[in-house]
Order: structure tokens, then C-alpha cells, then sequence
């Protein structure tokens, strides 16, 4: 009934070892590893790099959730505190439980690391009672009821360490499960605050709130998933002891908050009071993260156009999981440092310098192969490509000048690219993509300035009113303020000087506009007249033309020239990685190893295995020439085969019949004897066989429509 | 007003002090009274008693059996997932903890008779013993035997032993076809509006006259009674209220016997009320921020169906309005609408364009839809071939999905050919 998104746990690749620490991570890195000198020097930058993402991702993931977990305890806190005021009102509705009904989004995968905090949180800050459970160990009341006592009064009892004992000797064994029950937990929250309560308490943390009265916090953390009888019989068991025991819930729903009317009748859900929390959607956690991660100069680990775009879409089309979308990250970093050897470089400056002094011969190599590199060597005088191609020293020299240039580009990249975005992401009909990250994508496949989309946001750009252009430039000059590369500098001081220069058009062009009303206001009077449609357009297109052969305004003049100006910025800047030598170091671009990895097509490889069994039986004698099966595959896959050339429905003697034959022909049977093609019962069994493995990979079932017919269900390649 | 419980077997003054506690239930509880007898006596094995919610059954029972000191032993259905629960506390109660320790591990019902007749022998019941089960509806499905059992366990356990059944649905539908034991039926009415009024006015705000609060409640019914008459919602909703009510008297602009004044100002707020908390659109808790806030910011507040929003990944939305489809267009129709881009599918049937392949994560999502409940799967949980959904979204839903992908659902519909 209650299945979780397999996507959870479909990532094959090597870091899984991480788990065992007996294996040597390292040892499962350079098995394999192209290059294998340098592979320890890679595993450890690869390491180093992964490490940093993790925790800066942890750090994001704390400061995105901060808010609404803070609301949350808020609630909690005014709830166990509202609780034992004594004036009239709160004692009237005293039996209703308080409810936190925490809107999460679709993206479950995601779920457990934000349940993970809220209950650390809860547990410093409010109150040691906070049990979660899952719907998926929940099937009955019964248990629902054992596992909620379990992790409130087991984990109590392992986290202090200083009443374990007193807790063994007073807390009733669990482990008879005659009583579960909530009257047992009543007894066991009394003898615990009660214990809190006596002089030289130890419990230093909760004091702060009400010591005496900490809630019971329960956290159902997938609430849709919950059979509504249990939670209606669960809720109505637990108002039933409210007075003496201080519950409270919190539900984890992926949904809409409606699902909570749907799922509990009247009768119930007025037991409870509901507060609702949204908590952050997932596409603004996402870019949250590719600001932090990807559009950074910090991490010299890059993504290409393709891989970026493979990790988007999976995230936008499949399961919004923004933990998918990091493992994701890390595969393609693990990839990177895995299978290029030249990854050493792939570090910070100082590093990547000392590295390229490091490279062995074999490393040159493979820069000289680049082609990246190649493409920089043909640009060189003759002499300097002789000096390249054969001067290990020269090379590095060269070398560590390149890199020096990848890496003032990737500064100079992101600011510029920011600065595009303000621009643009506020044009209507977003020419060049309301997010960022659609921009990086757009930059990283080919010249930005050679799109569309980007003249006509450049088009759009010059008819910006000047209080829009100057916010615009302001905040562009906001986002260059910090940078500290030269170049970048430079700009930022040629765009203070134009925004000085917009501000004083104000003063200074307080003269009155040029009278350049009158070339407009006669094509106007003739629009009147005409009533043609084409006629129309040439008027306009006319009046187009005047417009721009007009004498321009020092603000349109101006405007020119900023926008002249951001336009080299960007033709100087934002050129696609790909355009800059070495940049292979850096960037991966294995896009098809990413979906293969983390967007399996279960049919796709059967049916590979099927059409050629050579590769996965490693047989010599299946191997054909023309791709075609031999007679001497295995059953399944001579019955596959054979299934394809029929229609959508087969006759089964037919199939068996062509089946016998081409077994025939694999006993290396004389085709002219009798004995031929016959079906024998031998034949017949493993046909059969054959048939309803077929049924079971889904490619046939049986069918009503006519009997000894099986219908087909798979056509073509997908 | 209250009508004196006169009864032989108890003291004057605490049949008083019940008779108290149970306004406008004094002909029920003298009823009881007269069936349960004298503490001493032998009782009528067994008594229902239905009404509907909150219409004071516990409450009547909980007074008498604890006013009067009568041993009793409480269980509600709900709470026993399993019959052991229910025999523990029957015998924790009666018996104490030494007879509840000696159930075994999974007690059937001749554990419990037998260990209930052992502990019964060496302390026989000098008075009735009463077992009152609430939400006795439950006891339905539970063993067959454990209703009949009950209802004459006088005899099986050869003590004087009443048990009493709380529920709110009538006897007809319990009686199993085997037949029983009938218990005696006592049927407690709906409170009269009157009634209402009467029991509301006694929980009367210390710092204001009851006079006051009584009219306060005149009002509260006038508006809630049509609607509502439960009396434990009432009850919560009348707390709610009542500072918005004593506002402009706090203000100094009324005085309490103003009545009039004071309903004009309530009964918007009133109203207000019956389409928000009362729904439990939003909680008692915001309802009172809401009161302390000025008005113009009432509209940011938001109930829960106002978020009916949800965000899903695109294949998803595809995903769930084909399976929309399948599940509302017969299937020989597919063809007509489909044509081109429909490829029929083992599972399910897809509008998904042609090229999306089916990979893992595509399937993975149907199972993410069915945790979400957009999805329900019809077929057996353990026929793993060939499982089946259907989709078990609303048609608004589905529109606000389907407009988000530019997909024009309605064509594609059958029933709106």
C-alpha cells in the first residue's frame, strides 16, 4: 500500500562503498581509474570538493528550513504554555490538541532531512518528548500506538544518560505488548516530570520553557499516506487524554492542506486546532542551491550545458528533489575525477599551479590531445607550435598561464551573467528565462549575443522608461560592487560614472524636450485616413524609421551607451566554456553517463540484454556478426526475437513452430531429415517457458480476444 | 428547576449533588437509577444506551458511578485495539494489578472469565459491579463471540456484574444474526434548544454576571442552533466568542443589559465564525489572534481548502491527467481522442508525448502518486504484473492541472462529448 519513491535509493555508483569504512573508499576509486598515478591526488580534490558541498548544502538546507522551524517551535511553545493558563477561555478549550500542519511540497525524498532538524530542534529547545512516525510502519492502530510509546519512551531513555536507570527501574517494560496503551504512556510522562520536578534536577535545557508541563510532540511525517481510520481512531484515543497528558502533532503533508478535511470527519478533526506552516516551494529551495553551488567561482568543479540540463530535468520533470539533484551533482563530480586524468588541475589557483608543475609526460599528452588545446595551438606562430608540441616545460608554463586565464574567466563569468539576468529577467515575456539559471544554460551552449533572445532583450532594454534603467543599473552595480577581479573593477567604476551621469540629466537637462513632436504627430493624422491594413503597417513601420532618424534625447543617447557598454561586458564575458583552452579540466560533459545513471529505463536494458545476450553472457558463440541473434541464444531471447516480427496479436503455434525451427537449426540438425522443425515435447517445454518469462517482463499477456493468441504490448524502441 | 433523584438504596445528599451535575438528564438518571437498584442488590445483566454525540451518556454514567461510589471499571472501544486491553482494564479496575499481570500474552475470553471467576471467589462483590464501554459501535468487529459474551458475562462469571453500552447507533444494528442476550434500552434524546441554553449558562465567565452570559448564549444559539447542536461545539464555541461579545462593554459603550446593541454587534462575528472555525478552517487558536487584530487584516487569513494548490514535476501533472483519463473514458474510446499520440500502456494509459521513455523514475512517480493519494491502486496488493489505479482526484483539480500544462482536458473528455 504505502510505497515510497524508489528514486530514493536508485543511485549505483561508487560512493555507496562509503557506508562500509573497512573498504577503503580510495581502493574503490583508482580500481578502474583512467590514469592510475595520479588517482590518489584526484580522489583527495574529489573528496575535498564533495565535503565542501555537503556542508555548504547543509548550511543552505538549515538557513531555507530556519524560518519556518522557527515558527514552528514558536507554535509549540505558545501551545504548552497557552496550556496551563488558568483564565477561563483557554481552560473552556483546553481539549483540543494542537495541530501543525506543515505543508512540505511533492518533493518527499526531501522530507526526512527537514523531520530530521525539526525534531533535533524540538528536542533542544521545547521539549525531550518528540516521537515521528511513518505511515509505512503504521498499518494498524496498534501499531501506530506501539511505535509512537517506542520512540518516546525508548528514546528518552537512551538519550539521558543520567536517568537510565531510575527510567529501567519505574518505566513499565515495554516489551509486553498487553500495555500499549496510552494510559501507560500517561503514567510513564507522570513519573518523568514529576522526576524533572524534584530538587537537583539535572535537565538544563528544557528549564528555560515550562519544566513542568514539556508537550508529547508526535510527528506524522507523511500524512496522505496515513490510513484515516488509524488516525481517526488514533486522535480520538489521544483527546480522550489530553487533561493529563500535553500532546501535540505536527503532520507532514506533501499535498494541499485540504487533504486534512478529506482524510478526517468533522467529528475528528474538531478535536484538534489547526495551524498551518508552508514551508519554502522546492523550485526556490532548487535555485537557492544553484546559486550557492553552481554559479560560484569557488567550486572549480563545473557542469556543461548537456549535464546541467540532464540534472534539471529531472529535477523539474521527475520528483523536484533537491537531495536528487545534489547526489546528481556528486556523480558528476565523482565521474569528473573519475575518468579524467587532467581533473588534477581541477582545484583552486594556487593548487592547480603547483599541479601543472607536477604533471607527468603522460598528462602532456593528454593536454596536448585536448581539444580544446589543439585548437590554441593552431592559433600559435609555427615555431611556438613546435616549442608546444615537443617542450615539456614550455608546455606547463604555457600551461599554468591557461589555467590562470580559465579561472579569471570563471570570475569575471558569474558577475557579468548576474548582472545580464537583472536586466533581463524583468523584460516582459522573459526573452532570455525568468531564473538564472536558464541564462547559465543559454551562456554555457554557445555565444549568448548570437541569440534571439538576446537581441530582442536588448531591443526591449532601449525602451526602458529611465527610472526602470537606473534601478536596473544600480542593482547591477550592487552585484559587481564585491567582486574583486580587475576587470570587473573597471566596470563597476564605468557604471558608477554612467549612473552619476543618468542622475544628472535630471539637474542639467531641465531644458525643454527638443520639438521632435512634430515628425510623429503627422503620420498620426494621416493613420486616421487609412483604413487599410497594409497601408497601416507601412505608417507604423514609417513612423519606426522617423523615430530612429530623430534626433536622440541625452537620455537616449545615454541609454545607448549604457546598454553599448553591458553589451561588450557580455561579448567579453559570457562566452561558453567550450570557447576557452583546458577548459576540459574542469567542466563535465559526460551527459549520457548522468541520465544512465540516475534515470534508469529498466526496458531499455532488457530489452538490450534480449536483443544482444553476448554482452551480459560474455559468450563467444552469441556473438553474430550482423547484430542479429543466434540460433544459439537462449530461449527467451529467440522467442523475443521472434515475437517482434509478428503483429498485435500472436498465434502461439505459429511462434512455437518458427521456434522449433531455429532450435533445429541450433542442434545443428540436418534440415532436409524429418525430424526437422518438429516440435517435440522438449521443445515444447522450454517454449513454453520462454513464452511466459516473456508474459512476465510485460512484453505479452494472454488475451481474450481470440484463444491460442497472446497480444503483443511493446512496440518500438522505447 | 431541578428535579429531586429519589432513590432508597443511596444518600439523600449525594443523589442531590448528581442531580446537580446533570441538568435536563434528570428523568435519564433516575431511570438508571431505578435499574441499577440498590448498590447490594443484584442488577439487569446488561443495558444499551444510545444517543447521539454528546447528548451526556458518558457523562451521566461517570457521575452516578463516581458520585455514588459504585465499582465500575470505564473502557472505550476506540482505545482496545486488541481485546486483551479491554480485559486488563477491566480487571486492573476491579481487581487490581495482581489479576491483570495473570492475563496471558494473547488472552482469549475464557482467560478472562476464568481469571475474573478466581479473583471473584476471594472477593465476592458486596455491591453491582458496573463495566461501561464507550463507543460500544466498535465492539462490532471485533470476535464474534466477545458481544454476546458480554452482554450476559453476569452469568458467566456468576457475579453481580452489570455491563452498561454507551453508542449512538441503535440496538437493531448490533444484533448479531446468531442472537443474544437483549440488554435493556435506554435512549437519551437530543438536548432541546432549551436544554442547551440551560447547560451552556452554567460555564459562565467568572468576572461577568450569569445573566449576561445567559443572553449571550441566547444569541449564540440563535445563530449556531440551526446548524450545530452538539453540545460540546456549541460549548468551544461559545469560549471562542465571548471576549468579541464583552468587547464594547470593556469599551465602556454598552451597558450588559443592552442587549440589542450588544447582538448587533456579535452576530456578524457570529456568522462569520459558522463559516470559519466552525469548519475548522482555521483553528480556535488563529480565530482568537483574529479577534484581537483590527478588521481590514482579517482577509489575509486563509482557510485550509482555500490551498487546494499543489505543485507537481511535469511528468506528473501528465501522468495523473492520463490516468484522469483512463480511469473516466471507457477504453474503447481512446482511439477517437488519441489517434496520434496515444501509446496504450500496461499499466496505464498515457497521453504522455511518445518520447518520453519509461524509465525508472516514471514509475517511481506513480508509486510517489499513490503515497500523495492522487493515485489509489484498485488491483490486489500482491499481483505484481499487471497492478492497477485509478485516479482519485476531483474534476477541479484536475482542470487547475491540466491548464497548467496547456492541455485542454475537457475535449478529451467523454461525458462532455
Amino acid at each position: 500500500m504505502s510505497t515510497s519513491s524508489v528514486s530514493k535509493g536508485c543511485f549505483v555508483f561508487k560512493p555507496s562503498a562509503k557506508k562500509k569504512k573497512t573498504l577503503s573508499l580510495e581502493d574503490h576509486f583508482s580500481h578502474g581509474c583512467e590514469s592510475a598515478e595520479s588517482s590518489e591526488k584526484r580522489f583527495k580534490l574529489c573528496q575535498d570538493l564533495w565535503d565542501k558541498i555537503k556542508s555548504d548544502t547543509e548550511v543552505l538546507q538549515d538557513d531555507l528550513n530556519r524560518k519556518i522551524l522557527d515558527s514552528l517551535l514558536d507554535f509549540t511553545r505558545k501551545c504548552s504554555s497557552t496550556r496551563q493558563l488558568s483564565d477561563w477561555a483557554s481552560q473552556m478549550r483546553a481539549s483540543e490538541i494542537p495541530t501543525a500542519a506543515l505543508v512540505l511540497g511533492v518533493n518527499v525524498p526531501d522530507h526526512d532531512m527537514t523531520f530530521q532538524s525539526l525534531s533535533e530542534l524540538l528536542q533542544q529547545s521545547v521539549t525531550p518528548h518528540v516521537a515521528s512516525v511513518q505511515a509505512k510502519e503504521c498499518g494498524a492502530l496498534k501499531h501506530l500506538m506501539k511505535r509512537v510509546l517506542e520512540r518516546l519512551m525508548g528514546t528518552d531513555v537512551t538519550v539521558d544518560d543520567e536517568e537510565e536507570e531510575e527510567a529501567e527501574q519505574t518505566s513499565t517494560p515495554l516489551h509486553k505488548s498487553v500495555h500499549c496503551s496510552l494510559s501507560t504512556l500517561c503514567d510513564w510522562y507522570k513519573t518523568k516530570t514529576k522526576k524533572s520536578n524534584t530538587p537537583g534536577k539535572k535537565r538544563s535545557s528544557p528549564s528555560r520553557d515550562d519544566p513542568q508541563q514539556p508537550p508529547v510532540v508526535i510527528i506524522f511525517k507523511d500524512l496522505e499516506a496515513f490510513n484515516p481510520k488509524v488516525l481517526q481512531d488514533f486522535i480520538l484515543i489521544c483527546s480522550r487524554y489530553i487533561e493529563r497528558l500535553p500532546l501535540m502533532f505536527i503532520f507532514g503533508i506533501a499535498t494541499s492542506p485540504s487533504t486534512i478535511q478529506h482524510m478526517l470527519p468533522h467529528s475528528v478533526s474538531s478535536l484538534l486546532c489547526i495551524e498551518l506552516f508552508q514551508s519554502l516551494s522546492c523550485t526556490q529551495h532548487l535555485a537557492t542551491v544553484i546559486d550557492q553551488l553552481i554559479l560560484t567561482h569557488h567550486f572549480p568543479f563545473k557542469l556543461n550545458a548537456k549535464v546541467l540540463q540532464v540534472l534539471m530535468s529531472i529535477f523539474l520533470y521527475h520528483d523536484f528533489s533537491v537531495r536528487n539533484f545534489i547526489k546528481g551533482l556528486q556523480l558528476a563530480l565523482l565521474e569528473h575525477f573519475h575518468s579524467q586524468p587532467l581533473s588534477v588541475l581541477c582545484c583552486k589557483k594556487k593548487d592547480a599551479l603547483l599541479n601543472v608543475m607536477q604533471l607527468s609526460h603522460s598528462d602532456l599528452e593528454r593536454i596536448r590531445n585536448l581539444p580544446s588545446f589543439k585548437r590554441y595551438v593552431e592559433k600559435q606562430e609555427p615555431q611556438e607550435q613546435v616549442n608546444l608540441s615537443k617542450d615539456d616545460t614550455h608546455l606547463k608554463e604555457v600551461c599554468q598561464k591557461l589555467i590562470k586565464g580559465l579561472h579569471k574567466y570563471h570570475k569575471n563569468y558569474y558577475p557579468v551573467l548576474r548582472c545580464l539576468h537583472t536586466l533581463t529577467s524583468s523584460l516582459p515575456r522573459y526573452p532570455l528565462g525568468k531564473q538564472v539559471r536558464e541564462l547559465h544554460l543559454i551562456c554555457l551552449e554557445k555565444n549568448v549575443w548570437e541569440n534571439e533572445d538576446y537581441q530582442t532583450a536588448m531591443k526591449l532594454l532601449r525602451m526602458l522608461a529611465k527610472d526602470e534603467l537606473v534601478a536596473l543599473l544600480q542593482r547591477c552595480v550592487e552585484i559587481l560592487q564585491p567582486v574583486k577581479s580587475k576587470k570587473m573593477k573597471n566596470a563597476f567604476l564605468q557604471l558608477t560614472d554612467l549612473l552619476t551621469k543618468f542622475k544628472q540629466l535630471d539637474t542639467v537637462a531641465a531644458e525643454p524636450p527638443p520639438c521632435v513632436e512634430e515628425p510623429i504627430i503627422s503620420p498620426v493624422r494621416n493613420l486616421q485616413k487609412k483604413t487599410d491594413l497594409f497601408q497601416l503597417q507601412k505608417t507604423l513601420l514609417e513612423m519606426n524609421e522617423s523615430r530612429r532618424a530623430k534626433k536622440l534625447s541625452p537620455f537616449e543617447v545615454l541609454r545607448n551607451e549604457a546598454l553599448e557598454f553591458l553589451d561588450n561586458l557580455v561579448k567579453s564575458h559570457l562566452s561558453p566554456p567550450e570557447s576557452h583552452t583546458l577548459n576540459e579540466v574542469c567542466y563535465y560533459t559526460s551527459s549520457a553517463t548522468v541520465r544512465r545513471h540516475l534515470n534508469a529505463t529498466p526496458r531499455t536494458s532488457i530489452q538490450a540484454a534480449l536483443n544482444s545476450p553476448y554482452y551480459y553472457l560474455q559468450n563467444d558463440r552469441l556473438k553474430t556478426v550482423d547484430g542479429s541473434v543466434s540460433n544459439s541464444a537462449p530461449d527467451i531471447c529467440i522467442a523475443y526475437k521472434l515475437h517482434l516480427e509478428c503483429g498485435r496479436l500472436i498465434n502461439l503455434y505459429d511462434w512455437l513452430e518458427a521456434y522449433a525451427t531455429v532450435v533445429s537449426a541450433a542442434e545443428g540438425n540436418n534440415p532436409d531429415s524429418d525430424n526437422y522443425g518438429k516440435v517435440e515435447e522438449v521443445k515444447h517445454a522450454r517454449f513454453i517457458r520462454a513464452v511466459s518469462e516473456l508474459e512476465f517482463l510485460g512484453f505479452i499477456k494472454s488475451t481474450k480476444q481470440k484463444t491460442d493468441h497472446v497480444a503483443r504490448l511493446t512496440w518500438g524502441g522505447c | 428547576m431541578t428535579k429531586m433523584l429519589q432513590h432508597s438504596g443511596y444518600e439523600e445528599e449525594r443523589l442531590q449533588r448528581v442531580a446537580e451535575l446533570l441538568p435536563c438528564r434528570e428523568v435519564q438518571a433516575g431511570m438508571l437509577l431505578s435499574l441499577m437498584g440498590q448498590p447490594q442488590q443484584c442488577s439487569y445483566p446488561s443495558i444499551f444506551i444510545y444517543g447521539h454525540r454528546a447528548s451526556g451518556k458518558s457523562h451521566v454514567m461517570q457521575v452516578l458511578l463516581k458520585e455514588l461510589e459504585l465499582p465500575h471499571a470505564t473502557v472505550s472501544c476506540v482505545e482496545c485495539v486488541s481485546v486483551a486491553l479491554l480485559f486488563e482494564q477491566v480487571l486492573l479496575s476491579f481487581f487490581g494489578c495482581d489479576a491483570a499481570s495473570l492475563l496471558p500474552r494473547s488472552p482469549s475470553l475464557s482467560d478472562f472469565v476464568r481469571i475474573y471467576r478466581q479473583h471473584c471467589s476471594q472477593t465476592p462483590a458486596k455491591q453491582t459491579r458496573y463495566i461501561v464501554m464507550e463507543k460500544a459501535e466498535l465492539l462490532r468487529d471485533t470476535d464474534a463471540n466477545l458481544l454476546p459474551a458480554l452482554l450476559r458475562l453476569q452469568e458467566l462469571v456468576d457475579d453481580n456484574v452489570t455491563i452498561i453500552l454507551l453508542s449512538e447507533i441503535v440496538w437493531d444494528k448490533f444484533r448479531p444474526n446468531t442472537g443474544c442476550f437483549e440488554p435493556l434500552l435506554l435512549h437519551f434524546p437530543d438536548y432541546s434548544k432549551g436544554e442547551l441554553q440551560q447547560i451552556l449558562s452554567q460555564d459562565k465567565h467568572p468576572s461577568y454576571s450569569a445573566e449576561f452570559y445567559s443572553s449571550y448564549i441566547n444569541i449564540l444559539l440563535g445563530v449556531f442552533y440551526s446548524v450545530c447542536r452538539d453540545l460540546r461545539e456549541l460549548r468551544h464555541l461559545a469560549a471562542l466568542n465571548f471576549s468579541k461579545f464583552c468587547e464594547p462593554l470593556a469599551e465602556g459603550k454598552v451597558k450588559e443589559t443592552d442587549t440589542h446593541k450588544l447582538w448587533r454587534n456579535i452576530e456578524p462575528h457570529l456568522k462569520k465564525a459558522m463559516q470559519t472555525v466552525y469548519l475548522r478552517e482555521v483553528s480556535s487558536l488563529q480565530w482568537e489572534q483574529l479577534q484581537q487584530m483590527e478588521e481590514r487584516e482579517c482577509g489575509a487569513l486563509r482557510g485550509l481548502s482555500a490551498h487546494t494548490h499543489v505543485e507537481l514535476p511535469y511528468y506528473s501533472k501528465f501522468l495523473l491527467i492520463a490516468a484522469y483519463l483512463a480511469s473516466y473514458n471507457p477504453a474503447r474510446t481512446d482511439k477517437r481522442f488519441f489517434l496520434k499520440t496515444c501509446f496504450s500502456y500496461k499499466i496505464n494509459k498515457f497521453v504522455v508525448d511518445s518520447r518520453v521513455a519509461p524509465t525508472a523514475s516514471i514509475f517511481s512517480q506513480i508509486s510517489s502518486l499513490v503515497t500523495l493519494q492522487l493515485l489509489t491502486k484498485v488491483s490486489h496488493d500482491d499481483q505484481l504484473d499487471a497492478p492497477k489505479y485509478k485516479c482519485a482526484v476531483s474534476m477541479d483539480f484536475i482542470c487547475a492541472i491540466s491548464r497548467t500544462v496547456n492541455f485542454e482536458i475537457i475535449k478529451y473528455l467523454y461525458d462532455f462529448l
